[in-house]
């Protein structure tokens, strides 16, 4: 653990500037910018410590929802090191405002923008151009997953479990929440 | 973004659209995308499969998380600003209350085995589920304007890419993207 930094108003406003820069160029999602996020906070300011860093990531990972959580986890961990729950729930709020605001105003924008023209031919070129290279990032995601959730060593268990979930929820209408429950079971006994 | 078709299936209500979101975004174990597909295309057919890869791609290139991004335009579409907020608490409250007590819990009582195979275990069912959205999105480009095999050398220049050569997103975006978006423009020509 760290020892109890000391958090100035100004050191608050910092972290949330900094945050706002990042969201403006968080293309692909707030884990594209993480390492900036770890030289800021962890190697600059030693507000994180690097096992708290980590564990930020891997948890939101695992946990159910969107995987942008980090960055929550980020600010509940500096709060926390700053002096506790209190100082932590306003880290929270702080980092998930700062990564938030300025990309979802510029999206939400350009979204309106693309939508009323969306008869131009630049705009149905650029939807139609980007389609099969988001598919392909779809799958690419899939794979990636499998590979970053295993321990290193025979994952294919893993694998197949993937695999099987694939096919069924690809051919057939059973509910998600079945597979989840299966897999849930297969990993707390240690079979994946 | 509220010119939906009238006769096709749409959220009834503010609270409708948080709550689907809410549903959603606690069965996305390692990210929330697939089940919007799942959801939103397949299930409650907001959107058709056309539609959800058109935000998508919205979604991709524009700063921020891709279902945050997702969640604002189908919230948006149907509500305006309103629906975008609502859409996005939606996605964000339950998981971010259910992510800072398992923080909690983690650092009380650390990683337990059983706990942590489960949630691999989920995380490998939800590779699964990504998978079969892909597979299913793939087949729904048999419209597309560019020939068949085009689509796949695109597709499968990014995922090797991507996922075999972990190449950084956004120059991927930017160049196997910008090309395929010119050749579309081309084909389009007038």
């Amino acid at each position: 653990m760290n020892p109890i930094l000391q958090l100035s108003p100004a050191d608050w406003l910092n972290l949330f500037t900094h945050f706002l820069t990042l969201s403006v160029m968080s293309v692909g999602g707030a884990i594209s910018t993480s390492s900036e996020m770890h030289r800021f906070l962890v190697e600059q300011h030693h507000w994180l410590s690097q096992e708290q860093f980590n564990q930020s990531i891997a948890l939101a990972q695992a946990a159910p929802g969107p995987n942008v959580l980090f960055v929550a986890l980020m600010g509940w961990h500096v709060g926390m090191n700053a002096g506790g729950t209190g100082a932590a729930l306003f880290g929270v709020l702080v980092a998930m405002v700062g990564i938030l605001t300025p990309s979802t105003i510029i999206t939400y924008s350009a979204a309106r923008w693309g939508h009323r023209n969306r008869d131009l031919r630049s705009v149905r070129a650029f939807s139609q151009g980007m389609a099969p290279v988001v598919v392909a990032l779809l799958l690419s995601t899939a794979w990636i997953l499998v590979s970053s959730v295993g321990h290193g060593g025979a994952d294919w268990p893993l694998w197949i479990v993937a695999g099987i979930s694939c096919l069924l929820m690809w051919r057939t209408r059973l509910h998600l929440l079945w597979l989840l429950g299966a897999g849930a079971l297969l990993g707390a006994f240690g079979l994946v | 973004m509220n010119t939906a078709p009238p006769d096709r299936p749409r959220p009834a209500s503010l609270s409708d659209l948080f709550l689907s979101f809410t549903v959603l975004a606690l069965q996305g174990f390692g990210g929330v995308l697939a089940v919007v597909q799942r959801e939103m295309v397949e299930r409650k057919r907001w959107l058709s499969q056309e539609e959800f890869i058109e935000d998508w791609a919205v979604a991709q290139v524009m700063p921020g998380p891709n279902v945050v991004n997702l969640s604002l335009m189908i919230g948006g579409r149907y509500f305006g600003v309103a629906g975008a907020l609502a859409a996005l608490s939606g996605l964000l409250a339950v998981p971010l209350v259910l992510v800072l007590l398992l923080a909690v819990l983690h650092d009380r009582f650390g990683a337990l085995p059983a706990v942590d195979g489960a949630l691999r275990g989920m995380a490998a069912v939800c590779a699964g589920l990504i998978g079969a959205a892909g597979l299913r999105l793939a087949v729904s480009l048999r419209k597309h304007p560019l020939p068949r095999s085009w689509c796949a050398a695109i597709g499968a220049l990014v995922f090797v890419l991507v996922a075999l050569f972990k190449a950084p997103l956004a120059p991927v975006l930017l160049g196997v993207g910008g090309i395929a978006c010119l050749l579309a423009w081309r084909r389009l020509g007038p």
